[in-house]
């Protein structure tokens, strides 16, 4: 377990130090939306400051996007890099999934 | 047969009105589905099709989706959440489906939906924007009319969070049908509901559910509207298959009763049979059975039966379940029957298949497929029984019923042979099926003398005069030989007693042939004693005559002597008395001599 911890924290910096690449699929300026892009900035600002980049999706205005990341639920956050691809959908109110889902750990 | 008469009553019931106040519908294609639903799905709305694993949905929803964008001009959207979109298509090409073809021409397009539960993370409120954002890109894209959800149930499985589900599955319902098209959603077959998650609830305008039995270790598969709402449809549950050509459901009322028919009359191969049968056959486009117990030579008249049509000139499909086409050839080639210059000359078709090797069914969809492709004039089932043992009673009947009705429509004679087991009563075994047929022939073994004979005779023939004389069939190296009828004092006799009893005829012939040259020759001979007697009586007349003319000349002769002598001695009294007596001696001495 110990040595599990470890290893996982060694892998978080590891990929703390690579440039994150985030998308975001939103549609319209849905409540849900909003909520997201906003949830989702205020942790890369925390956790990834200068080493993120968010590209916001609106499927209303690009629909055939949707295909390429398996998009089914609204908003959806898929993190393309750092690899391995990783998906979370829902509005991120919920701060520790969000971290578990991006297998983000707070810096400090 | 009360069931299938409820069906057929129904739809009888519903036609005049389904110009008037039905519901607009959506032809799937699909063989006999549009039957029993009166048209098709609901147009415009969802219908949702139930059923386990590998009842046949995903194939029934492509079909529909397919056979939209190919027979109606109907482009359409699969969405598939559990298969790939190369899988989907590999899948559907073995039903004869060019999925990818209808892609590439942008008839249909396929959106492979897949969540992987372990690779999301759920944080907070979302909704399914994303699938309808999909979805409507997706029908936008080729102008869909038809949309498949594939199965929607997987998202049950794949997004943890089911009140948002359901509310949005509830939405996505309402926003297909506010865009017009007509959706087929398939759905695992739950335990208790129709559906694992409920999904009816939802989706209730058009409920189809999809079975798959095992019966006797042969599946059959069975499709059931269970829902229809605003249209009468068939209640009942039909059987369907999946063959190289896609679905066929076989309702068994889909064709009524109005068949056109023929006075036309055809041989049997038999003449004597024919000459029982009003002398001139049966009529063409009925329906024969044959029935008889084991070895009473069924196969041998069906065989002949075939050999005549086919020497006609006529297509002969041979449809049989016990034995090889060859070992039929070889067989009725010992009787003199050649079968095979037929078979070559592509006039004799046999088809030969094991019961058992599918269900009831797949065999009947079989021999349609056989039979529309091969146009025969005369079909021959060798034997029925075999196929109905496959099912329950009214399956059975309904399958023979819907032969029947099939072959009938196209004016095809049928000749069914029906094996009956030993011991039960003839018409009783047949009852089921009897009442379907236009003529019966049976076949019987007479037990008697220590043999057995085989006898046949026509219990019926509709609308044709027949005999009703039981007759003795002999089979023999020239094939079928009906034979003249010997009445005996018990009832008809056969085999030996019908030979003693010829014997014993030709025996009475002879001797009274004899008797008459006996009695021919005593007469003879009387009449040659007859004439014997008169022609001695005569002889003995004739001498009595002659006798009597000599005695006459002589009594002539001495009278004129006398009167001479007489006249000579008055002379001679008066002259020479000498002259007078010399007279007199010369008298008495030519007397003497």
């Amino acid at each position: 377990m110990i040595t599990n911890n470890v290893k996982r924290r060694a892998a978080t910096r590891r990929r703390a130090a690579k440039f994150w690449q985030l998308r975001l699929y939103v549609t319209d300026s849905t409540p849900n939306s909003l909520t997201a892009f906003a949830n989702l900035k205020t942790f890369c600002e925390s956790n990834l400051k200068g080493r993120y980049r968010i590209t916001v999706i609106d499927l209303v205005k690009q629909p055939q996007l949707a295909k390429g990341d398996q998009i089914l639920a609204v908003p959806t956050v898929v993190r393309r890099l750092p690899k391995p691809v990783r998906t979370i959908i829902g509005n991120l109110t919920d701060t520790a999934r969000v971290l578990v889902g991006l297998d983000l750990r707070p810096t400090n | 047969m009360l069931k299938f008469g409820a069906t057929n009553m129904k739809k009888k019931g519903h036609q005049p009105s389904s110009t008037a106040t039905q519901l607009p519908k959506c032809p799937t294609g699909i063989q006999g589905l549009d039957e029993i639903t009166g048209g098709g799905l609901p147009r415009g709305r969802p219908t949702l099709v139930c059923g386990g694993a590998g009842c046949g949905k995903t194939l029934l929803a492509a079909e529909f989706l397919v056979r939209g964008a190919t027979q109606f001009g109907e482009p359409g959207v699969f969405v598939a959440f559990e298969e790939t979109e190369k899988e989907l298509k590999a899948n559907v090409a073995s039903l004869g489906f060019d999925l990818a073809g209808l892609v590439r021409r942008k008839k249909i397009v396929v959106d492979y939906v897949h969540i992987e539960r372990s690779e999301v993370q759920e944080s907070g409120e979302y909704d399914l924007e994303g699938l309808f954002v999909r979805l409507g890109y997706a029908i936008d894209s080729v102008g869909a009319k038809r949309v498949v959800l594939d199965t929607l149930e997987v998202l049950f499985a794949s997004l943890p969070n089911e009140a948002i589900l359901r509310s949005e599955l509830r939405r996505l319902f309402r926003w297909l049908k506010d865009k017009g098209v007509t959706a087929v959603i398939t759905a695992e077959r739950g335990r208790e509901s129709l559906t694992r998650h409920g999904l009816e609830e939802y989706v209730s305008d058009c409920v189809i559910l999809l079975d798959h039995r095992v019966n006797d270790q042969i599946a059959t598969r069975h499709l059931r509207v269970v829902k229809y709402r605003g249209a009468l449809h068939g209640t009942n549950e039909f059987p369907f298959l999946i063959g190289d050509t896609g679905l066929s459901v076989l309702p068994i009322t889909s064709l009524a009763l109005n068949h056109k028919v023929s006075t036309e009359r055809i041989a049997t191969g038999i003449p004597r049979l024919d000459a029982m049968l009003g002398g001139r056959g049966f009529f063409r486009g009925s329906s024969i059975l044959l029935t008889g117990t084991a070895g009473t030579g069924k196969t041998i008249i069906s065989s002949n039966f075939a050999q005549a049509a086919a020497r006609r000139g006529e297509r002969v499909l041979f449809f049989s379940f016990e034995e090889s086409p060859n070992q039929i050839i070889r067989n009725m080639h010992s009787i003199g029957l050649r079968l095979e210059p037929l078979v070559k000359c592509g006039r004799l078709r046999f088809h030969s298949a094991r019961p058992s090797l599918c269900g009831l069914e797949m065999h009947l969809a079989t021999m349609f497929k056989e039979i529309a492709a091969f146009k025969p004039q005369v079909v021959i089932v060798d034997p029925i029984t075999s196929l109905m043992e496959l099912g329950t009673v009214s399956e059975g009947k309904g399958m023979v019923t819907r032969l029947i009705d099939y072959l009938k429509a196209g004016q095809v004679t049928s000749l069914f042979t029906s094996l009956t087991q030993g011991g039960h009563a003839l018409q009783q075994s047949e009852g089921g099926m009897s009442s379907l047929m236009d003529s019966w022939l049976l076949l019987q073994d007479f037990e008697g003398n220590g043999e057995r004979n085989r006898v046949l005779y026509v219990l019926k023939a509709r609308g044709m005069k027949h005999s009703n004389q039981v007759r003795e069939f002999l089979i023999s190296d020239h094939g079928i030989d009906v034979v003249d009828a010997y009445i005996g004092a018990s009832g008809v006799l056969t085999g030996s007693a019908r030979a003693a009893q010829e014997a014993l005829e030709k025996a009475a012939v002879l001797t009274g042939q004899q008797e008459a040259a006996r009695l021919k020759r005593e007469v003879e001979r009387k009449r040659t004693a007859i004439e014997r007697q008169i022609s001695g009586l005569r002889s003995d007349y004739e001498a009595e005559a002659m006798e009597l003319r000599r005695i006459a000349e002589q009594v002539g002769t001495s009278t004129l002597m006398l009167t001479t002598e007489r006249a000579a001695s008055g002379r001679l009294r008066q002259a020479d008395i000498k002259v007078a007596t010399s007279s007199r001696s010369n008298q008495r001495n030519g007397k003497v001599s």
